[in-house]
């Protein structure tokens, strides 16, 4: 037991991990990743053996039917030979050895046949992932997949413990979440996440952002102290989780949850202001979107447009890629929706090469220097002009902008805009109408982009500064291995004078710049963006008011000298500690003590 | 009639994986003998999706496949046949 992050006190249990997102929450338990094969021991009769193999037939004849459905389907959109990977599926479906294992089993062990079942495919599951090849190692999943419907079909709908089912408020624990995951949970009344992997960049913390949640992440080893519907803390500024707190702690937790509720909506006077410094420098502040369900939350905030609209919910979501009347609908409802206000649609940011032909998001993390983004893009122009097509459709229905993700040089940048051009002149002899006049803007998030901001900006309307990757690739710290996260830092004297030049270079050539990171959300480093002449702030919707009220709060001399003696100092920590007591003299009200650290 | 065996080199650089195990055991199903398949200790039903998946045969390796039924030599040769070509 690692005694650094865990403490005891009766039977109350704490846990350290990483504060992903502000903010308290307490409620029962949920854990997604047990949910699997929960599948209890229940023993039968004698007479019943015969019910019970006739219920397991069944189930695979019920689960080739969906598969053939399912197989159609992906046949009359993409082609028959990507359907053909249900062939396997299939497959195992009629295994004979698989079936008569059960059957023996149930007969044998006299025990339900969903029991017998699910140990069967856990043997599977173990034998497979022992085996050296890795290819036919990844079968397992393929077999998984169909493991998992037959026992959905064996254990009935209703019964199985799925987060769809649910409707109480839950606090969700995980070993990690995919972005699918988290979608699916948009919906419903979800109090706050705490996760085993993960830091404060990883999707789980993105997401609770913009859900305006608590989450703690890079627990380590929470699904294990954890059972389903323990009463649970999070405590999302500390990094802390409580498992069955004792009634002192409750009650503690009740009164900092109140009045963070008051904090909450302090900004909102502010809400149809302009962002403007006290001496008159215009900047934007904008919000993130990762899916159309957040808009409420957006416009609530006053945001006056979208900096970042985040497309990858798309692909991730799904078996078979998304058409392009589907991505079409759902841009034009957006650009509907915040019309007349600016949305900058990101083309596809996906990282790794499993994302069509598997149900599930593969639970390790893609590199990042691999194959994803406009690499990927790319080399798969048939998936890349399905999208820029659906954007440049509904282009025509509001202010859209688009940008290219993970450019590392303007010859990535010269051949997406080919692709594009393409799709336009198309677009033009089809007579189907779109904007002529579309920006297109380049993601600067690697540092060799950074370093040729002045060659970019001669090609581009526009930049968009990633920092959650450029951070991760300039300091070489992956965001996603929680060994080395403190390592990454925002302030770093090297991201400082990275984004000085991009901005500068940019100016230089007469475009705008604007950055989307989590860092445009953090008082102490939007203050300085705001001295380095940043034009845009792009952040989840919940810190829009508050950097607003930064902005309306300070002088743009007194940002540009912040900005100036940052340059100077020598760590990170050192600019963080300047710019947050320079904070407090210039706007104390804008950092709460919700906030201080 | 009498239990029939042959030794086979897998020769496709893909080795006995999804699509081309898949096709061994549609083959294999075709036939009324019973069809196993041996490489070093392990062996698995030949009909089974599984099975053939859980031996792991990659390029190099040699297997055996044992046909027993009135069957066996045209299960054999079609099995044979089948692994020979490569895709």
């Amino acid at each position: 037991m690692n005694s650094k992050n865990f403490s005891c006190k009766m039977n109350e249990i704490t846990l350290k991990g990483i504060p992903a997102s502000a903010g308290v929450a307490y409620g029962s338990a949920f854990i997604l990743d047990k949910q699997d094969f929960i599948v209890n021991a229940r023993a039968i009769l004698e007479k019943e053996i015969p019910i019970e193999i006739a219920r397991f037939e069944e189930a695979l004849i019920k689960t080739r039917e969906e598969i053939l459905e399912v197989q159609k389907k992906i046949a009359d959109d993409m082609g028959m030979q990507h359907a053909r990977i249900f062939d396997a599926h299939l497959l195992v479906l009629e295994d004979r050895m698989l079936i008569e294992q059960v059957i023996k089993g149930v007969k044998n062990d006299k025990m339900a046949v969903e029991y017998i079942f699910s140990k069967t495919l856990q043997h599977y599951a173990k034998v497979f992932s022992n085996i050296q090849d890795e290819y036919l190692r990844e079968r397992k999943s393929d077999v998984m997949d169909v493991g998992r419907r037959i026992l959905k079909n064996l254990v009935g709908e209703s019964k199985w413990y799925d987060l769809d089912q649910l409707t109480e408020e839950l606090i969700i624990i995980a070993h990690d979440l995919s972005p699918s995951d988290t979608a699916s949970m948009y919906s419903k009344h979800i109090l706050a996440f705490a996760t085993d992997i993960g830091s404060q960049t990883s999707h789980t913390a993105i997401m609770a952002k913009s859900m305006g949640i608590p989450a703690v992440v890079g627990l380590k080893d929470a699904t294990l102290y954890v059972s389903n519907q323990d009463f649970v803390i999070v405590d999302g500024r500390m990094g802390l989780i409580i498992i069955n707190p004792t009634e002192a702690t409750r009650e503690n937790y009740r009164k900092e949850y109140n009045r963070i509720i008051v904090l909450k909506d302090r900004f909102v006077n502010i809400k149809d202001l302009p962002a403007e410094t006290t001496d008159g420098r215009r900047v934007e502040i904008l919000a993130n979107l990762e899916l159309p369900e957040e808009i409420p939350t957006i416009l609530k905030q006053g945001a006056p447009g979208i900096g970042l609209y985040r497309t990858e919910y798309f692909y991730m979501n799904r078996m078979d890629l998304p058409m392009e009347d589907v991505q079409f609908a759902a841009y034009k409802h957006v650009a509907e929706a915040m019309a007349p206000h600016p949305v900058t649609i990101r083309t596809l940011d996906l990282g790794g090469d499993k994302f069509v032909s598997s149900l599930d998001i593969p639970k390790d993390m893609s590199p990042f220097m691999g194959w994803r983004a406009i690499r990927f893009c790319l080399a798969r122009p048939d998936i890349f002009q399905t999208q820029l097509r659906a954007i440049l459709r509904a282009s025509a229905f509001g202010k859209l902008k688009m940008m290219y993700p993970m450019i590392s040089g303007v010859v990535e940048l010269r051949q997406a805009n080919v692709l594009l051009n393409e799709v336009k002149q198309n677009l033009r002899d089809e007579k189907i109408p779109f904007d002529e006049h579309i920006e297109v803007g380049c993601m600067i998030e690697t540092p060799s982009a950074a370093m040729t901001a002045d060659i970019l900006a001669k090609e581009s309307h526009f930049f968009s500064i990633g920092t959650n990757d450029l951070i991760q690739y300039t300091l070489a710290v992956d965001r996603a291995n929680e060994k080395v996260a403190n390592l990454y830092e925002p302030g770093h004297p090297a991201i400082l004078r990275l984004i000085k030049g991009i901005i500068d270079a940019a100016h230089a050539g007469g475009i705008k710049v604007a950055l989307c990171g989590e860092i445009s959300g953090d008082p102490v480093l939007a203050l300085i963006l705001l001295g380095l002449g940043l034009d845009e702030f792009s952040t989840t919707a919940l810190s829009v008011l508050q950097i607003k009220q930064l902005v309306r709060s300070v002088s743009y001399k007194d940002a540009q000298e912040v900005a100036r003696r940052v340059l100077e100092l020598l760590t990170g920590t050192e600019v963080e500690e300047f710019s947050r007591s320079r904070l407090k003299e210039l706007a104390p009200h804008v950092i709460s003590a919700e906030m201080e650290k | 009639m009498p239990k029939i065996e042959k030794e086979i080199t897998i020769t496709n650089p893909q080795g006995l994986h999804a699509r081309p195990a898949a096709l061994f055991v549609q083959v294999a199903a075709k036939f009324n003998s019973k069809i196993m398949v041996r490489k070093n200790e392990e062996c698995v039903n030949g009909k089974s999706i599984m099975g053939i998946l859980m031996l792991a045969a990659q390029r190099d390796h040699k297997v055996v496949i044992e046909a027993d039924g009135d069957d066996a030599q045209d299960a054999i040769n079609e099995l044979e046949k089948l692994l020979m070509q490569n895709e």
